[in-house]
């Protein structure tokens, strides 16, 4: 078991000129045991950070350690961590069981204690009725099994996943969240991973890391970083359908400051008889749940309401109106968050 | 593309059959002149039915007694020479294909692409047109009549070391990476994973450069003056002593089929992986 810690991480490629900075000084502290997920939309820098750490990629400034140790200079397999990577880069020649087994092999573990080990994983993992098979002998869902297996029987301090899910159908990628976070519960084993998806960093994470643009926008709870995202874009990306944020907004009615951004979620907006009046352009049925896309002046709205609220007329004039104490401030210039009290 | 048409059908047998006609009519030709005796062969018409002298003409050139007036080497002897040689040739080129490929592909080292093109250009200078000076390094070593003077300047490989880096090339990078997560080394990784994951393609190029390896004809008619170290492929040349004086054919043509029967038997064992090895990647 180790903490993580990122003290002012740079990235850097090319040199000179062409000089192209892709993670900008990041910071942050991951416990002993924690759950950390990264999310960001593509290009942000998130598997480069990981890579980082992981020690595939150089650190071009700043340091990061791994428990008590500096791990700038060390070697992939020297940092005591163990990874999961999305095509699962399982070797195809080898048995499954070679496969978990060839870390601990190269290790020098003796052979009764490999055995004992990969027994346990595949134990925990259901994959010991296949053990003697090929990788190409098995689905998706059973790699990236085989592939986590693979992680557990080094008995890692930390475990990285490189977007584990991404490479599976729906169903399954519901699964094998629950199955991660079943794994974390029981090993407690410090995780961070890398995704683009919302819903999975929400379900996963104790605390996740928001990046954009290879800076980190925010690192809280779940909770916090959907009830008081730290930026426009955080509250943005986190959240389907993403929360309305409106430059041109009611701010005066609201308590506002006069040229910040007003965001609001749009399952926080009721539909009424007043309230702010707005343009009704398309209605939305998804079952449970209705979405009303209207206008308000010319900024587009999204509004949220269950099945059972009658559907305003399309075309028509609604009134719509925001739940108390759910807006959100951004300024204008930086799209930080404004503590409006 | 797949076409039913009875008369594209037919007309496609045809060919093929033409095709089979021409290639084994002079194979056939060398087996019914091997089994009958060397008078029976001059006559014209020359026989065209297998003879009733088999066994003894592949005695005498297995034993190098048959009589004429050319060189008599025993064919063992000449065949051990030439297995030995087309293994050295062919083991030798795929080592060192391997190891340079490996080396082009997976390090950063000064001029690397220099010497990428150095190994790429040299397809352009094959044995023929680098003979003269080749000759003369081969000798002032002192390899003349030697293993060595027959394959060392054979072994070096352009066309294998590139196909090994396209291999290679299309080796995905994760699989690298997590052989670093899992502590290989790069000597353990090429062990490891990449000879196992390139068997089929060693399999295809060992089958070419075997067969490579045994044709080789000019460049040991040059290098071997002794008979002890003549490839059979040089000892039927050998036997012909020009000149149609007592020419023992009979016995050249069984010489000729003994030096097609080890090529033949590696394609055959090596078929499977050798079609594996060119159409598919295992991945």
């Amino acid at each position: 078991m180790a903490s993580i810690t990122l003290r002012n991480v740079v990235k850097r490629y090319g040199a000179g000129k062409t000089v192209n900075k892709v993670i900008h000084d990041i910071s942050a502290n991951i416990t002993d045991g924690e759950f950390v997920v990264i999310v960001g939309p593509s290009g942000c820098g998130k598997s480069t950070l990981l890579r980082m750490v992981a020690g595939l990629e150089e650190i071009s400034e700043g340091e990061i350690s791994i428990g008590p140790r500096v791990v700038n200079n060390l070697e992939p397999a020297e940092r005591d961590i163990a990874m999961v990577f999305q095509n699962y880069a399982l070797y195809p020649h080898m048995s499954v069981f070679d496969n978990m087994a060839y870390g601990l092999k190269i290790a020098k573990v003796p052979m009764g204690e490999i055995k004992t080990r990969v027994d346990k994983a595949a134990k925990i993992l259901e994959i010991g009725s296949f053990l003697t098979r090929k990788p190409r002998e098995l689905s998706g869902g059973q790699r990236q099994r085989v592939a986590m297996g693979r992680a557990i029987v080094r008995q890692p301090q930390v475990f990285l996943f490189d977007e584990p899910l991404s490479n599976l159908d729906a169903k399954l990628r519901a699964q094998t969240r629950l199955e991660i976070q079943k794994l974390h519960r029981e090993l407690g084993i410090t995780s961070l991973f890398v995704t683009h998806d919302q819903v999975e960093a929400m379900t996963l994470a104790q605390r996740m890391i928001v990046m954009n643009a290879g800076r980190m926008e925010q690192f809280d709870t779940p909770e916090n970083v959907y009830n008081h995202p730290a930026s426009a874009f955080v509250a943005s990306f986190i959240g389907s359908p993403p929360m309305n944020l409106l430059k041109k907004g009611p701010n005066a009615a609201h308590g506002g400051p006069p040229d910040a951004i007003l965001g609001i979620r749009p399952e926080h907006l009721t539909l009424g008889t007043d309230g702010w009046p707005v343009q009704v352009e398309t209605v939305e049925l998804l079952g449970a749940e209705r979405l009303v896309h209207a206008r308000l002046g010319d900024e587009l709205l999204t509004i949220r309401t269950d099945e059972a609220t009658p559907a305003p007329p399309v075309a028509g004039i609604a009134h719509v109106l925001p739940h108390p104490g759910r807006l959100h401030w951004f300024d204008a210039s930086t799209g930080r968050r404004l503590d409006v009290t | 593309m797949i076409e039913r048409r009875p008369l594209l059908n037919v007309f496609s047998h045809v060919v093929l059959i033409l095709g089979v006609l021409v290639v084994a009519f002079p194979l056939y030709l060398t087996f019914v002149a091997s089994t009958q005796t060397s008078e029976a062969i001059v006559q014209t018409p020359m026989p065209m039915l297998p003879g009733s002298h088999l066994i003894e003409n592949y005695t005498a050139a297995w034993n190098g007694t048959g009589g004429g007036s050319g060189a008599k080497a025993p064919v063992g002897r000449m065949m051990m020479v030439s297995l030995i040689s087309a293994l050295i040739i062919s083991i030798g080129k795929i080592a060192i294909s391997l190891l340079s490929a490996f080396a082009i592909v997976y390090f950063r080292f000064p001029f690397r692409m220099f010497f990428f093109w150095a190994i790429f250009v040299t397809l352009m200078l094959p044995v023929e047109v680098r003979i003269g000076p080749t000759y003369k390094v081969v000798s002032d070593l002192g390899m003349l009549n030697s293993y060595a003077g027959l394959t060392v300047p054979l072994i070096a490989s352009a066309t294998a070391t590139f196909l090994f880096r396209q291999f290679f090339l299309t080796v995905p990078e994760e699989l690298v990476e997590a052989a670093r997560m899992d502590g290989a080394g790069p000597m353990r990784f090429f062990k490891d994973i990449l000879v196992p994951l390139s068997k089929t393609s060693i399999a295809a190029l060992f089958v070419i450069q075997f067969i490579y390896g045994w044709n080789q004809y000019l460049w040991p008619l040059l290098v071997t003056t002794n008979e002890d170290m003549y490839p059979v492929v040089i000892g039927i040349k050998r036997m012909i002593s020009g000149g149609d004086s007592d020419m023992q054919w009979n016995v050249v043509m069984a010489t000729a089929v003994l030096a097609m029967l080890p090529p033949a038997i590696v394609v055959m064992l090596m078929q499977k992986w050798f079609v594996k090895g060119l159409v598919d990647t295992e991945k």
